[in-house]
């Protein structure tokens, strides 16, 4: 049995029922555990104080926007070589969940940036870049929504993430070019996985775990969804067409 | 390929073409700058390469709807796509004539807008070679934006949505160099990183960009 059977709706539907329950409880657990095992049962920070603790969601969601985009570059791929459907969905229905991590770790970082480093927003090669992954998704849920055809704009749409995945790398190097050209060094992003002492590690590990869970579980929804609507769509169409 | 690029240059200079609507657009950007910020000299002065560089870059922006849309439109495309040439050509001798029509002129008249916002003098030649070096890649990407978008009625917002965050390694080496050079200070690794990305943009999105346009036009 191959891996593509699933690319079958019927099967990927059948399965995929099974297995939604399981990865939302779980993911409902992982989350749980890590949140409050990290908020209320580790010791704070001796230079940052308790403001540190926001790092059990904004590393995770950091991690997950740029691994959504990544999945979504996957299953775009995947569209254009094989033409199953379900993937042009998955890569759809992921979008606008990587978009609103993305934003969850502006807006986190941004709350913690304001009692570290004094101010909400700086122009930090890594602020700046994860900005552009934002508006990058912003396009892409736009041109989805702007195609009335399914299949020309699955395709477009995976043109474009393809080309969008190049031109966020090469403004993520360009991005560290241009802030280390305008202000020497500025180091207010460190590097803060290798600082992490073992208090804080496993409960991360833990609500990285219930992010990635959490990712899966709304993928997969979402994509149900869109088949259902799919189906729906095409049945309207044959009861026209009687 | 020629006489396609001569075509799409005639249909720009003739009437309704807008030719001159970048250019103009330019120039009202470049104005409304100082009644923004203030007649300061030595504050426009330090800005001005950013400036231009940014007022250049959306005046390219005016026009790229027009790149395929009419063409697409009348059924040109069609015809061009069943054409002796690849349709990769037809992208790059499309959007070469693009940069005739506006690049070209931008980086032309980029100096003389300098003047108006006291550009310093030294920038004045690197204010022209960036935008040589950077406007073909504006074009190119451009071109790739218009060809997403060529099916779909009044995409233009969705143009500029689209293109706007392609623009953006472009965007902060051509201004670096700009800059540099205004404040002579040393450019050449802004320089070969901007020729480096216009050049795989004008060699690798041909294919993305008449690939875009072959699933629009099935």
């Amino acid at each position: 049995m191959s891996l593509w059977e699933y690319a079958n709706p019927t099967r990927f539907m059948a399965t995929t029922r099974r297995i939604v329950p399981v990865v939302a409880v779980l993911s409902a657990l992982c989350l749980a555990v890590g949140l409050v095992w990290g908020f209320f049962f580790t010791p704070d920070d001796y230079r940052q104080g308790s403001t540190v603790k926001i790092i059990y969601i904004h590393v995770p969601s950091a991690m997950m926007a740029i691994n959504a985009w990544a999945m979504m570059l996957v299953a775009s791929l995947i569209w254009l070589v094989r033409r199953h459907h379900v993937s042009a969905l998955a890569a759809r229905a992921a979008a606008p969940v990587g978009a609103v991590m993305t934003l969850i770790a502006l807006i986190t970082g941004a709350i913690w940036g304001q009692p570290m480093w004094g101010t909400w927003w700086a122009w930090d090669p890594r602020l700046t870049s994860f900005l552009i992954l934002f508006l990058f998704y912003l396009g892409y849920v736009a041109l989805w929504s702007a195609i009335e055809d399914p299949d020309i704009a699955a395709d477009l749409t995976s043109v474009l993430c393809i080309v969008g995945s190049v031109f966020a790398m090469l403004s993520r190097y360009a991005v560290n070019f241009w802030n280390q050209g305008l202000h020497q060094g500025a180091s207010l992003s460190m590097d803060r996985e290798e600082h992490v002492a073992d208090v804080f590690y496993y409960p991360l590990l833990l609500a990285i775990a219930g992010f990635v869970l959490l990712f899966v579980t709304l993928v997969l929804v979402r994509t149900r969804t869109e088949i259902r609507a799919r189906r729906l769509h095409a049945l309207q169409m044959r009861a026209r067409m009687a | 390929m020629r006489r396609l690029i001569l075509r799409d240059l005639a249909l720009a200079v003739r009437a309704g073409g807008g030719f001159g609507l970048g250019l103009s657009f330019f120039l009202i950007v470049v104005v409304l700058v100082p009644f923004a910020l203030g007649p300061d000299t030595s504050v426009l002065s330090g800005i001005a390469p950013g400036v231009l560089w940014l007022g250049a870059l959306l005046s390219c922006l005016l026009s790229l709807d027009r790149i395929f849309a009419l063409d697409y439109e009348d059924g040109t495309l069609d015809l061009l796509a069943c054409a002796p040439i690849p349709l990769e050509g037809v992208v790059i001798a499309k959007a070469c004539a693009h940069w005739l029509t506006t690049g070209l002129p931008l980086t032309l008249a980029a100096p003389v807008l300098g003047v108006l916002l006291n550009l310093p003098v030294p920038g004045f030649w690197w204010l022209v070679v960036s935008l040589a070096l950077g406007t073909p890649a504006l074009s190119m990407i451009g071109a790739f934006g218009a060809a997403l978008t060529v099916g779909i009625r009044r995409g233009g917002l969705l143009l500029s949505l689209l293109v706007l965050p392609l623009y953006v390694p472009t965007l902060i080496f051509g201004a670096e160099v700009a800059r540099r050079g205004a404040e002579r200070l040393d450019l050449g690794v802004p320089l070969a990183l901007l020729a480096g990305v216009t050049g795989a943009v004008v060699a690798l999105l041909p294919f993305a960009s008449a690939g875009a346009l072959r699933i629009n036009l099935r």
